[in-house]
This record gives C-alpha cells, structure tokens and sequence, in this order.
C-alpha cells in the first residue's frame, strides 16, 4: 500500500516520503508537478503558477537526488506518474541509484508513460504521436534488457472513463492503445523476448459507481487481454498473459454538493474492482472524499486508506473463490461488453490503430461526455444530492478554517527558479552542451534508442527543460485534436432554446454575434470542463474561439483582442487560478481588452471573493453542472457590459 | 473610431487597427453601415493612389490536410522574411443553433507580443461560397496596411470559388492519397487553383507520387504553368521556401489591378444576391446583366458604391 504524494519541492516531498515509509508503507508513489510532466523549467513562462503545485518539481540530477536522499533504492518499488518525459525521469532515477551503487537492474518500479491518453484525456503531452511513440518503445527495448523488473508503461483506462467514455469505449480504447504500444516494441525487441514485454504490460483503470457493470467490465478486459497476447503476439505463458491492473476509482462521479456522500460512493466503486477474485485489482488508490473542493489533506486521504483497509481486513471480501462464477447475469454482462468493445477495437484498428485514431476517439469521448452530462441535467441519470434529493444541512466537514482543502505556499515557485539558477551557475557547460548535441542527433535518428544519450545528458547535469527542447526542435511540436469541432449538436431542448433566442437578440443589438473565447491557461491539461463549455456556447448559437489548453496569459489576451471577443471563458483544475487569473486579467488590461471574463474549475470557496475583486465577473464550479444555465447567465453578463437590459432579451 | 479613422490609421500601415477594423466590417447593424463605407471609401484605390499593396492569398482544402501546421510554417517564414501577415479564418456554422466552433482548427503558433501578426477567425454564417459576408472587404481593407492577407476556408470543391473572386493568389492544399483534388480538378468541379500543395511530404513515395499525379492532371488541363510544392511542416520541415516563392512567383506575373477590379465586382453582387436575393437578381435583369452593368463602372470604385449601383438598378 502506498499513497501518491509529492509536492513543492524535492526536499519537502523527500522527508513526506521517508514518514511514509517508517509508518510501514513499502513503496513510492511520485506525484510530478506539471511543469516537470511537460518538459518545461520552472523558469518557462508556461510553468507560472504551476511549480510544485501537482506534485514535486524535478529539474535535474540534484532534484532526484534530493528526492531520493536517504531511501534505499535497491529496496523500493517506485511508481511515476510521468508520460511525455517518462524516458527522461527514468534516466534520472538510474543515475540518482547508480550514485547509491545500486545498478539499474536491481530497480523497480513503473513509469506510466501512456501517450495516447494523454492526447485523449489528460493532455500533458510534449511532442507529436509518431516521435512520442517511438520514445515508449526505446523505453521498453532499454528497460526490457537493461532494467528487467522495470514495468516501462502502464496503460490507462482511468482518464478516459474521466474523460466521458462508457464502459464499452474504455475497454477498446486501451486495449487498442495497449497493441499500438506493443507494435511499436515488436519492432525494436527481439522476438523471443516479446513474452517478457508483454507481461511487463499492466493496466491503469476506473471504476464507477454502476460497480456490477464496472466489474464485468474488468472481467471482460482480462478475457479480450489474453485474447491479444495468444492470437496476435504469441505469447502462452499464462502468468504472462494475466491482466494486471491497478485502479484508482471515478473521480468524475464526486460531487462538490454534499460532499460527504462521496464515501459511500468510494466505497461502492472500490467494491467493483474487489469482488471476483478472477478479475480482482492488485493495487487500489481511492480518491478522497473532498477531491471535487480543492486538494485533500492528510487526513482526507487517511480516510481513503481505511476504507481498504476495513475491506480487506474486516469484511470476509477476501475469503472466497470467485463469487461471480457460473453466474448467468454477470457471463452476459461480460459477453455484451465484449461484443460492444471488438466492434470498438474493430473501428479503431480501420482507422489505422490508435495513434492514428486519435481524433476518431477523441470525437466519440467528448461526445460520450456530452450525452452524459445532458442526460443529468435531464434528471435521467440521477446523482444524489445534484440533481436530486438536493436540499440538505450545512456540512460540518467543510467548515474547518481552512475550508476543508490544502493549499501549497506560493513561495515555493521563486525557491525553484533561484535553485534551478544555482544549478546552472555551478555545472559544467560544455558537457551538458555535448551530451544535449548528441541526443538532437541520436534523436534525428529513429533507428536509434534515445536512453542512453538521455542518462548521459541526466548525468551532465541537463534540465527537463534542456532535454524536453532538444527534442521539441528535433521532433516538432504538437497541438492534439479537441473534438470539439466534430462533437454532435445538442438536442431541442426548452431552456436552450430560450438562450439561443437571447443569444439571437443581443447579437442583433451587438450588430456581431455573441464571440466567446475558451481556453485553459496553463499546464493543465483537464480539458474535459472547456472542451463541454465550448461545444453548449456553439449550440446556443454563439461564435466559439476555442484556444484549448496551455496558454500563456499574453496568448489569450492576443487572442481576445484579435478575434474580437465579447467574453472570456477560462478554466483551471490544478489549483493555479490564484496566480494564473490575476495574470491573465493584466495581460488583458495591458492589451486593452476590456471584455468580462467568466472563470470555471476547481475553485474552492475561498478563492472567488479574490478572484472577483481582481474583476472576474463569474466563478462556476463542479456544482454548476447545468452549462445551459452557464450559457444563459454569460449571455446576461454580455448584455449587461454593454448596458443592454437583460429583459428585454426575454422572447 | 470612425470609418474614416481607421482608414486613416490603416493608410498609415497602423497594424494595431486591424482588430478595430474587423470589429467594424463584421458590423450588421445598419447604423454601422455608413461607417463602414467610410473605411472602404478610405482604403479605395482613388484614396490610396492605387490598388492595395497588400498580397491576398487564399488557402483552401479539406479538414485534416495541415493547412493550420502549414500557416504556422508560412507565417513564420513570412515574418522572418521582415513581411507582416493578417490571417482571416472563415469556419462553416452550424445549421441548427447558428453558433460555430472558431479556430479549433487555426491555431497558428506565433509569438502573442507581435503586431505583424493578427489572426482572426470568422463564421461563414448561411451564406453560400465558403466567407463570411465581411471577409472581402475586410481582405480589401486589412491589404492596405498587411504585406499579406491570407484568407483560410476549409474544403475542395465548391468552398474556393469565392476565395478565388477575391483573393490574388489561390493555394489549394491536399494531403497525399486523398484523391479528392485530382477528381475535383478533373470533373472540372474545382478550378485551376495557382498554386497546388502537397502536404505531408515526409510520407516519402505517397506524397511523390501525390505530386506526380496531380502534376499529370494539370498538364492534361492545359495547366503546364501551376507549380506544385511539396511541403512537409514537421520538424525538419521542407519545401515552405518553395511555397513562398511559388505564391510570389505568382503575385508578380499578376496583373493585380486586374484582378482585384474582378474582386469588387464579385464581392458586390455576392453583398447584393446576399441581401436581395434571386428577386433582386431578376429586378436588375439577371446576374449576367448585373456582371455587364458592373463591368461598366469605374474600376477603381470599392464594394459599396458598386452596390449602390446595382440598388440604384433594380428600384428603376
């Protein structure tokens, strides 16, 4: 058991780390900032406000060393929750145990490194499809040899059942995933060791709170898992072929409203990866009961850790073969969901496999969350305390002085841009100049394995920065799809018609129609809030710029004042809206665009006060999920900067 | 600002009017309409001694053929260049709510702190030909004070015409194996463009033989003169020297005034069948007699004296 932490920096994440351990915990979990998962220094305008705010900052050698001080690698099991740069962060760690005289095959640990969701859901990517799956595949060839107990991906189904995708969609998709990755390594491994590279393979998923269906769900990616290593990779060892999966629990499904309900909602979903033993998670991270308010506290996530812990060592969960077998209700949930997932994994595969398919996928999941969030605000599917049985006694949870949330001291952003200035003041430039010149070559050439000219630039003393840009030049960059643009029009519905007549009537006394901009400032890359907002503005019939994600504030205030906007819609889930707003707001002032600007995330309570004294005019978070209600009170804000009576808008 | 100011401060080569500019042009309300006369009379060739100076190149293709990697590509080479470039985007809207998705798909990467960059994306609205009704004049406008203005549309086949009315140089992009341009050009429903692309290059022999085919069918057409440029804008990315050179290859063997005397002429009578529709087409004769009443005025008269012309026509 082990919880994922890290956060402001390698030496408060360190001490966090070695606490753990000394309470028994007996491995790591490490939480990456964003600046260090997209490859950017905390001294890049893009990593404003994010430094230390997801997870640890790591921006070179000494970083991993700090991080890694005093824990004894050759004992750990580490995992890193790290994709773009994965190869990167794995080349530090090596060096980081090679300085403790531990080899790198003694490791072991996990690095996500799972590409193609990050294009579909999570968006911390750095370069584009072709390039990025050629680094996964350098990593499996170097680790399968070189690290042999390291799991050099872990395929996850989690952030697109996050992303909106059903059941059915989430098991093809990562699958689909899963064979282009190995694809990609069956070209750079040696046949006879493709077994082992296919029982390196382990799988991230979801579970939701329909936990039956959730659990056949797994049931069914066991079976289609062994399917694809027997019939198209060959492989017959069966402890090869089993589907190992980790899970951590639907996040999408937690509510800001009555937050307390969101326990037994955990507790539901950690039953759907536990209750049949044949298709039973290996490991289990449960969210915290606060996670839709802001970052939980020790404490919330304390309580995560003890509903595993009654689970498994209370309930007699654990005592029972296969609870499931012979059933002929769960034999045809399965065979449905394998069924739906082929056709899927069928359509995937026409499309030319999933790197190709990315923005077929990507089309179909802003769709799937499309339809679910219309059908709660039809009251078709029900979310207790949301859209139904909503009236309630004030929380006591929430009532702590500090609103029941953690927050990270900002200081810890100025601290890594005078270390990271320290570090370069006190390193040898010409080594780090010819290991950075060897890796643009190694990389300009696809035949070779870019980790080790990636460990000898980590032992130079490169930055993730350094090592992200060299490639950046070598492979270009890349903006993934959004799909919004391809995202299916709304159906009829009363309230919408109403704001498309609203819309109508102050576009006609605008004499233009009713212009927003959407975009993320930022490393966020959580674009599923924006990417809805985009696609209801367009329905109810205004003129979207939709920018996307990772923005810098001069970028969208370029923006607004070029395309000639009437509102600003921004959104921020990482926590960085107290630094990223205010510069946003003065880069718009700078510009001259004085145009209001609507704020929505993950915002807690505390922070919209500050926000609106900095001049934005609204604040909305998870517990406005009516977006056409968002659309009717945006419409309202427009009318009313440009003294139009709201009134007389009403048909 | 008034019309006239802005003018003004386009005729100064003032790039920072552009958003102002394009704030006025996309004006429907009808107290806006003598303001935007206003600007136009301004940029007019009989105000500025002559045809704009600006270049009007329109990009049309498919979606998904990399025209938005492909500008970005241009419009650094551009600017390398010391040459500023306007960007007008025009997406298609929805049918249903009238609302439209904007430049999900023209997200140029260019620095935010550059004037000689301004980009903006438009909704083509209901009307047919692919631009939004502002898009002619404000290229016309924007041409004044831009060294180029790039008009973008998405599709092949039908979308480009209007683009061709009005653009100096017409570019049409195809990614290789796509097939559609070489049907297209040969059914003869898509003109001649000036300059054919070829994107994607790094596909290697596809994209070779992409060129190869389309080049075959140019010459089948007569056509021996339109260049086709192999373009690749991934890293490294190859052939955009090629590109720019092919369009302004094209620009200088142009007789401009030429054309853009033909751009006002089809840009007045799309505003007026736009806003009179085919009762108003009949009232003036037709719209072969409308082209033959336009083909007698004064060739350096902007867009709203032409439609007055023609308002004048159909009430007598």
């Amino acid at each position: 058991m082990r919880t994922y932490a890290g956060h402001s920096t390698a030496a408060r994440s360190n001490e966090l780390y070695r606490s753990n351990l000394a309470k028994g915990q007996t491995g790591l979990s490490v939480a990456f900032d964003l600046p260090t998962q997209t490859g950017y220094d905390p001294d890049h305008v893009l990593a404003r406000g994010e430094v230390g705010k997801v997870g640890v900052p790591v921006s070179h050698l000494g970083d991993m060393r700090a991080l890694m001080a005093g824990i004894p690698l050759g004992e750990m099991n580490t995992s890193m929750t790290i994709n773009a740069t994965a190869a990167w962060l794995l080349a530090l760690y090596i060096v980081a145990a090679e300085e403790q005289g531990v080899p790198a095959a003694n490791l072991q640990g996990t690095t996500q490194n799972d590409i193609v969701k990050e294009f579909l859901a999570r968006g911390t990517y750095a370069f584009p499809p072709e390039p990025s799956m050629r680094l996964i595949a350098d990593m499996i060839a170097f680790t399968v040899t070189e690290v042999p107990r390291w799991n050099p991906i872990n395929i996850c189904s989690y952030h697109l059942q996050e992303a909106g995708a059903t059941p059915v969609q989430e098991i093809a998709y990562a699958l689909s995933n899963a064979i282009a990755v190995l694809d990609a390594a069956r070209e750079r491994v040696p046949p006879e060791l493709m077994g082992q590279v296919f029982a390196r393979m382990s799988f991230f998923v979801n579970a939701g709170v329909r936990f039956i269906e959730e659990h056949a769900k797994l049931r069914a990616m066991a079976i289609l898992w062994e399917e694809i290593g027997r019939e198209r990779y060959g492989v017959r060892d069966p402890r090869q072929l089993r589907f190992r999966y980790g899970v951590q629990v639907n996040s999408l499904g937690l509510t800001e409203q009555q937050p307390e309900n969101n326990v037994q909602r955990i507790v539901l979903e950690a039953l759907a990866v536990t209750l049949g033993r044949n298709a039973r998670a290996r490991a289990i991270q449960l969210p915290a009961w606060n996670e839709a308010l802001g970052l939980p506290r020790p404490w919330d996530q304390q309580w995560s850790l003890r509903i595993q812990q009654v689970l498994a060592y209370e309930t007699d969960l654990l005592e029972y073969p296969d609870i499931f077998e012979g059933s002929k209700v769960m034999d045809g949930l399965v065979g449905e969901l394998l069924e739906g997932a082929r056709a899927e994994m069928a359509v995937v595969a026409e499309h030319g496999g999933a790197v190709e398919a990315v923005p077929y996928m990507k089309a179909a999941l802003v769709d799937a969350h499309r339809e679910r969030i219309a059908r709660i605000e039809r009251g078709e599917q029900v979310v207790v305390g949301l859209n139904r049985f909503t009236e309630t006694e004030p929380s006591p949870l929430a009532a702590g002085e500090d609103g029941g949330i953690l927050t990270v001291d900002p200081s810890v952003e100025e601290e890594a841009r005078e270390a990271l200035a320290r570090w370069r003041e006190q390193r040898d430039q010409a080594a780090v100049d010819a290991a950075l010149a060897e890796l643009a070559r190694v990389a300009a050439d696809p035949s070779q394995n870019i980790l080790p000219a990636t460990i000898a630039a980590a032992r130079a003393g490169a930055t993730t920065g350094e090592w992200a840009q060299t490639l950046r030049d070598a492979f270009g960059e890349y903006r993934a799809p959004t799909g919004v643009g391809e995202a299916t029009a709304a159906p009829v519905s009363v309230e919408l018609d109403v704001v498309r007549e609203q819309v109508e009537e102050l576009s006609e006394r605008l004499g233009r129609t009713l212009k927003i901009l959407v975009g993320k400032p930022g490393l966020d890359g959580h674009s599923n809030g924006a990417e809805q907002i985009a696609v209801r503005a367009r329905d109810a019939g205004m003129d979207v710029v939709y920018d996307g994600i990772r923005l810098t504030p001069a970028q969208i205030a370029k923006s607004a004042l070029d395309e000639g906007v009437h509102v600003i819609g921004l959104s921020i889930l990482s926590g960085s809206h107290r630094e990223l707003i205010p510069a946003v707001m003065d880069a718009l002032r700078e510009a001259g665009v004085d145009v209001p600007v609507v704020v929505g995330g993950i915002i807690p309570e505390a922070d919209v006060a500050p926000l609106k004294a900095r001049g934005v005019a609204a604040v909305y978070t998870p517990k406005d999920f009516d977006l056409t209600r968002i659309m009717g009170d945006i419409v309202a804000i427009v009318a009313r900067a440009h003294d139009v009576p709201v009134a007389a808008l009403k048909a | 600002m008034t019309g006239a100011e802005l003018a003004a401060r386009l005729r100064a080569g003032d790039l920072s009017a552009a958003p102002e500019v394009l704030n006025l042009v996309e004006n429907r309300a009808p107290a806006m309409r003598a303001e935007i006369e206003a600007l136009l009379a301004g940029v007019s060739p009989a105000a500025l001694g002559g045809e704009a100076p600006g270049h009007v190149i329109g990009i049309t293709g498919p979606p998904g053929a990399g025209k938005s990697t492909l500008l970005s590509a241009l419009v650094a080479a551009w600017r390398a260049a010391g040459r500023t470039v306007a960007v007008l985007a025009v997406d298609p809207s929805s049918k249903r709510s009238g609302g439209a998705l904007l430049g999900d798909r023209a997200r140029i990467a260019h620095d935010p702190q550059d004037r000689g960059v301004f980009i903006r994306s438009t909704a083509a609205g209901t009307r047919l030909g692919g631009l939004a009704p502002s898009t002619p004049a404000a290229a016309g406008a924007l041409a004044a004070a831009f060294d180029v203005v790039v008009i973008e549309t998405v599709g092949v086949g039908q979308s480009e015409t209007e683009v061709a009315e009005v653009a100096d140089t017409v570019a049409v992009i195809v990614q290789p194996g796509s097939g559609d341009a070489l049907q297209f050009l040969k059914s003869g429903i898509m003109e001649v463009p000036d300059v054919l692309v070829v994107t994607k290059a790094d596909l290697g022999q596809v994209a070779l033989r992409a060129r190869r085919d389309l080049s075959a069918a140019l010459r089948s057409l007569g056509a021996r003169d339109t260049p086709v440029v192999a373009v690749s804008s991934l890293a490294p990315a190859s052939g955009i020297d090629e590109l720019v050179a092919a369009l302004d290859a094209h620009r200088a063997g142009l007789d401009v005034a030429a054309r853009r005397v033909a751009a006002r002429r089809a840009g007045a009578l799309a505003d007026f069948a736009a806003e009179h529709g085919e009762a108003g087409l009949r009232a003036v004769g037709g719209r072969r007699s409308a082209q033959r009443l336009l083909a007698q005025q004064d060739p350096a008269a902007d867009i709203p004296t032409l439609v007055r012309v023609l308002d004048q026509a159909a009430r007598s």
